[in-house]
């Protein structure tokens, strides 16, 4: 009988101790889990930000401005266009 | 009790039995008073300090939820709102040095009298700067000047600006739509924010979720049908055609013929939404939903349309136009221009209004009717835009003889451009006429059948003639694509009665072959040395309708090096 409420309180001690560890791990890895969503959600902002810098460069207006000015680029006449696969007329 | 007094061992002292249970009596009196109180604290009066607990180590943290993003038919952001700051003070409790206040007005990009100005405002709650970006408020944050605080806050950015404007409407206070779609898409593109329990540890760090409150709900994307790329061009087609024109106002909207989606719809003038505070009202309208119009000529296809639905007249019919005059009662009709005997298809191709009234007054007001309310006329478009018109297209019953005469050119009825635009996918396909959407769809939508294949294909026939010699719109050609299109002039209506200011517009589909795109041009109050339709409007058709298909990849159908066409062999049309 002695025996075996001994080893009881030695299974009860070893739970016990296991629970506080358990417990601070998942503390642990909840802060963890806290500071990864914080920086998700920073990145989600900083994604926003880069797509609205992103279609700020590449506005119509802009490229045509560039490619009208800098490149010195231009629409083909007509006359000067092929059109591939088809016969010509 | 005298068993008990025989166990008692002998040696313990005889206490007086009145003052043993006097004792005994008061304890247990003052255990159950314990017992009481406790039970009072722990089941009946137990918020107050469970509060004082819980604030302790719990705290409800909000939980932001964004607004969704308004993508184009590609999934390019058109909206986009991204967390800003707003920087706040309560004046009196503001405890600064002159270089702090420097240094404060410098970081938020203010005036230093402007700061002085807010910060001597009392003990009224004051925002001194709102929509800063984070980076500013973390500088102000670092000057650590008592009495100013900052908030979180959501600010919508138009990557497009202008272009888009009108469709996109803009968003106010607390980033909820006020205006266009925005306004109109508020339940699903707005998010709501949620709360949620949570412990935290005496760094105030959070350590563990207890409960959530209430969940956020994350505002959704949604996806328009506008092509950004059309937009774009149909936006600076449109202005530099009021610009050129002197005009007063001018829309354009793009069909697809396929699905009913509107790929482009662009007005003039308009204004930036990510800056709208001082923009006057007028500027927001979007024209081409929201303001109506009488359409001139661009109406007569339908004329013809139920005239040759009914059996009446043939494409070839004969009609009698000379002496380019008709007079109905008191009323007298005009052609600018006199013919003499024009087929059918003459009329639409030269825009004859004598011929068009004759043909309609051979006609049933009711049948009439029928077409043109098939048509999409006297009914909102139904594009899930907020605001928009049906126009005016009165019951048959109503019409007396001269009205039915001017309704066959599109007078005494009025239309919105997108109205107009969706009526003519008619013509475009084989009869149907589409239902018009701002939003994208999986696939092609069927339409409502409207008029039979033969009559469509006929009127088409009749539109391609008006851009080729003789027609009354050469300038709406487009090398390597056939087109087909109607030109408009018509006087506005001021005060009741008709003033010498025109609307001129022009609507039009390609390739005829198989037609892709409608585009609808309308330029309102032209004052340059042009106003016929034909030169206002048309050449923006031309213009757009050639980009359009380029950068839609649509096969060509005509060759490519079709000399345009001299402009002197253009026919003026009527008004």
């Amino acid at each position: 009988m002695a025996r075996l409420n001994l080893l009881l309180l030695a299974a009860l001690v070893a739970c016990a101790v296991s629970l506080v560890t358990s417990r601070y791990q998942a503390r642990q890895l909840f802060v963890e889990l806290e500071r990864g969503q914080t920086l998700a959600r920073g990145y989600d902002v900083e994604y926003g930000q880069l797509q609205l810098e992103q279609s700020t460069w590449a506005m119509p207006a802009r490229i045509e401005k560039i490619a009208r000015e800098q490149l010195k680029m231009q629409l083909p006449p007509p006359g000067r266009v092929h059109v591939l696969g088809q016969s010509p007329r | 009790m005298t068993t008990a007094t025989l166990s008692r061992p002998a040696t313990a002292p005889k206490l007086p039995r009145l003052r043993a249970s006097v004792l005994f009596s008061m304890l247990l009196a003052l255990f159950a008073l314990l017992a009481a109180r406790s039970l009072y604290l722990q089941w009946f009066d137990n918020r107050f300090l469970q509060e004082q607990g819980s604030s302790r180590y719990s705290r409800d943290l909000e939980v932001p939820a964004h607004r969704g993003r308004v993508l184009d038919r590609f999934g390019a952001p058109l909206a986009i709102s991204t967390p800003v700051k707003a920087i706040w003070a309560w004046p009196d409790k503001v405890e600064a040095t002159p270089a702090q206040r420097q240094a404060l007005a410098a970081a938020l990009d203010l005036e230093p009298d402007a700061l002085a100005a807010r910060l001597s405002a009392g003990d009224e709650f004051v925002y001194l700067k709102r929509s800063v970006a984070p980076e500013v408020a973390a500088r102000v944050a670092a000057l650590g000047i008592k009495g100013v605080h900052e908030d979180d806050e959501y600010r919508r950015y138009y990557p497009d600006g202008e272009v888009m404007s009108h469709v996109l409407g803009f968003t106010g206070d607390g980033d909820v739509g006020q205006e266009g779609i925005e306004l109109a898409q508020q339940s699903w593109l707005g998010g709501a924010p949620g709360s949620r329990r949570v412990i935290i540890n005496r760094r105030g760090e959070v350590v563990e979720d207890v409960a959530s409150i209430r969940s956020p709900r994350e505002g959704r994307d949604l996806a328009l049908s506008i092509d950004s790329r059309l937009q774009y061009l149909a936006y600076r087609e449109l202005k530099a055609a009021v610009d050129v024109n002197k005009a007063k106002a001018g829309s354009l909207v793009i069909l697809d013929t396929k699905t009913g989606e509107i790929l482009a719809l662009a007005n003039w003038p308009s204004y930036n939404p990510n800056n709208h505070s001082r923009v006057p009202r007028d500027r927001m309208r979007n024209r081409a939903l929201t303001d109506i119009f009488e359409p001139g000529s661009t109406l007569k296809p339908f004329t013809i349309a139920a005239a040759l639905e009914s059996g009446k007249v043939q494409p070839s019919t004969i009609i009698d136009t000379a002496p380019g005059t008709l007079t109905i009662g008191a009323a007298t009709i005009h052609d600018a221009h006199r013919e003499g005997a024009l087929t059918v298809e003459q009329v639409i191709q030269k825009s004859s209004n004598v011929g068009a009234a004759k043909i309609a007054l051979s006609l049933p007001a009711e049948k009439m009717w029928q077409t043109l309310s098939g048509s999409g006329f006297g009914a909102p478009p139904k594009t899930g835009f907020p605001g928009e018109v049906s126009g005016r297209l009165r019951p048959a019953k109503t019409w007396r003889p001269i009205e039915q005469a001017t309704i066959a050119y599109g007078h005494g009825i009025a239309v919105n451009l997108v109205q107009l635009a969706r009526a003519y996918t008619i013509f475009a396909t084989d009869g149907e006429v589409k239902p018009v959407t701002l939003f994208k769809e999986a696939g092609p939508v069927g339409g409502a059948p409207v008029v039979k294949p033969a009559t469509a294909r006929a009127v088409r026939r009749m539109l391609e003639l008006v851009t080729l010699p003789g027609g009354t719109a050469p300038k709406a050609q487009v090398p390597g694509y056939r087109v087909a299109g109607k030109t408009g002039t018509a006087h506005k209506l001021e005060a009741g009665g008709y003033v010498n200011k025109y609307v001129s517009s022009f609507v039009g589909f390609a390739p005829v072959s198989n037609p892709r795109l409608v585009v609808a041009v309308m330029i309102d109050e032209p004052t340059g040395s042009q106003y016929y339709g034909g030169s206002v409007a048309a050449p923006v058709f031309s213009s757009v309708m050639g980009a359009a298909l380029r950068l839609l990849g649509v096969p060509t159908d005509a060759p490519l090096n079709q000399p345009f066409l001299p402009p002197q062999d253009a026919v003026p049309e009527e008004t």
